[in-house]
């Protein structure tokens, strides 16, 4: 089975989120980047599928240059062969449209992206793929099991789980459940080791087509002080929520 | 020339977000001088659709045979009206998240998620929408023919105008890619993106069993339940109900944080709710500067408490 994930460079969860050049663009100053916390746990997912059926596991990245360390992660946790399209990923539709032209020409049985990226939140990426190349789509995935050409799999729906059977070629779009946060790997030195000797193909894109574009960045408003109020005089919280803030 | 809104529905009902999207579709279509067209997917009685018109839907094909979870059926049904409409409009929810892309891609319209501005410029295509997990609101532009948008669930007011509204049903059947074997849900409870109300708790409660409380509470306040991510990742709680950075996104009228400490992944989950409540031990906590009320107390001795006195208002 080959398996190809879709992985997004992003900031740490824990980054200080600033702008630069008059508010336009993102400020990467210092800032950690890693591989986005729904896509890890796809990668997870598809390398422990090669451990238990044997598969080759592809993780694809858009991105410059500067996104190869977070490639080289993906290979450190068990990803055989890594490919970085060599294009800044601008909006989902351009993103969408150059992972199509690349499977299009290297085909996959099972295609993993996240259910969105923890930075822009478009969470498009994988529905476009599945239009782009007619495949199966489900997104929000917490479970999957994969049983020769047969696919099981769990994904979240308002207030509970939707089960759905399909068939492989599929593309999914997972997070947490797919694997349980305490099954994600931290790369050994082994892996390490090995990764840089894994094969990174580079692919040169000519035009994308873009359809989206950032033109501005605000953080939301700062809120108020906080009101204090003291544990004994709970009664006056439910008054000031009831009269002043109006909301019960 | 029409603003189409995908009208959702669950077993047969809209709920309030479909409002929502049919308020916000029927505001674009004021703006843009146009009129206002629905699909919908799935079984829905007649009386049910008919409650479009209240938002200003003037047409709304029904196509009774495609389920919602079917995303590629439901995006070629949305495709086939979308030929002379400038926008169509989705709902963020989990159905909108596949359909939506799908979409996209077949009209070569760009999509815009999260959006929470009305049309800021109606000579071209410029919205404002979440992004960085709340963190930070973007101002987007699309350069195409047909824009998409999904709005932020509780972003807009749902705003009635009444409309005479002519019904078309399909009831053809469609090849599916996939098919549903069954489906779990919680149907008593209310669903935590579309909850006015949030109480959610952390590890301040000690353990799974202390929840009682908590659920005490979201019951009087008719309100949904949610947890912080250490809580999930450990299993007192089910993941479903982890809000923050890699949880959901809520943006409740008011959010409640029990013994919560107020960890940046988990504030940018919340930080769109209107008026957030901390509840923490600790003086310390985050949480309180990013809360409009507070309260430095045992979650023990305060929830009970709370409860009492929103029991008195209620009577």
């Amino acid at each position: 089975m080959n398996i190809l994930v879709c992985i997004s460079s992003v900031p740490d969860t824990t980054s200080k989120i600033n702008f630069t050049e008059n508010n336009s663009k993102f400020d990467d100053n210092g800032i950690q980047f890693v591989i986005n916390p729904y896509d890890e746990f796809g990668l997870t997912k598809a390398v422990m599928l090669k451990e238990k059926n044997g598969a080759k596991v592809t993780a694809i990245i858009v991105g410059e240059s500067s996104v190869e360390p977070v490639i080289r992660k993906a290979l450190a946790i068990g990803a055989d062969e890594a490919v970085r399209i060599n294009m800044k990923p601008l909006d989902s539709y351009s993103t969408a449209k150059e992972i199509s032209n690349y499977v299009n020409e290297n085909p996959f049985d099972l295609i993993i992206a996240g259910k969105e990226s923890s930075d822009y939140n478009g969470g498009a990426v994988p529905g476009m793929i599945a239009d782009m190349l007619d495949l199966p789509f489900a997104n929000a995935c917490n479970g999957l099991e994969i049983d020769g050409n047969e696919v099981t799999l769990n994904r979240e729906i308002d207030g509970g789980i939707e089960k759905i059977k399909s068939s492989l070629p599929i593309i999914i779009g997972g997070q947490k459940g797919l694997v349980e946060e305490s099954e994600l790997r931290i790369p050994n030195m082994r892996g390490i080791m090995t990764a840089r000797s894994k094969p990174l193909n580079i692919i040169e894109v000519n035009n994308p087509t873009i359809m989206s574009k950032s033109i501005q960045f605000e953080k939301p408003a700062e809120k108020g002080e906080c009101k204090m109020v003291s544990s004994d005089n709970i009664d006056q919280l439910v008054n000031m929520l009831q009269n002043e803030a109006k909301v019960i | 020339m029409s603003i189409l809104v995908y009208a959702e529905s669950w077993e047969g009902k809209f709920k309030k977000s479909t409002f929502e999207a049919a308020s916000y579709a029927n505001q674009l279509a004021k703006d843009l001088n146009t009129d206002t067209i629905a699909v919908s997917l799935g079984n829905i009685d007649e009386s049910e659709l008919l409650k479009l018109g209240e938002y200003g839907v003037s047409k709304i094909f029904s196509y009774s045979n495609i389920t919602k979870s079917d995303n590629k059926n439901s995006s070629i049904a949305l495709a086939n009206h979308a030929k002379e409409s400038k926008a169509i409009i989705f709902s963020n929810t989990f159905s909108a998240k596949m359909i939506a892309p799908r979409l996209s891609s077949k009209l070569k319209a760009g999509l815009l998620s999260n959006v929470i501005s009305k049309i800021l410029n109606s000579n071209n295509f410029t919205f404002q929408r979440q992004a960085f997990s709340s963190k930070a609101i973007e101002t987007v532009t699309v350069n195409t023919e047909k824009v998409i948008i999904t709005v932020s669930p509780n972003a807009f007011e749902v705003k009635t105008n009444p409309t005479n509204c002519e019904i078309t049903t399909n009831d053809e059947n469609f090849e599916n890619q996939f098919s549903i074997i069954g489906s779990e849900t919680n149907s008593g409870k209310i669903s935590l993106s579309e909850a006015e109300i949030v109480i959610s708790a952390g590890r301040g409660l000690k353990g799974p069993e202390n929840w009682g409380m908590i659920e005490e509470l979201a019951e009087l306040l008719n309100a949904a339940t949610a947890c912080s991510k250490p809580v999930s990742d450990i299993g007192w709680r089910p993941h479903s109900e982890h809000v923050g950075q890699t949880g959901k996104a809520v943006a409740p009228n008011l959010y409640v944080a029990v013994g919560i400490s107020g960890a940046i992944q988990h504030l940018a989950g919340v930080n769109s709710s209107k008026v957030m409540v901390a509840i923490n031990t600790d003086p310390e906590a985050a949480f309180f500067k990013a809360a409009d009320y507070g309260v430095i107390g045992d979650a023990f001795d305060v929830v009970p408490k709370l409860i009492e006195e929103i029991k008195k208002i209620k009577n």
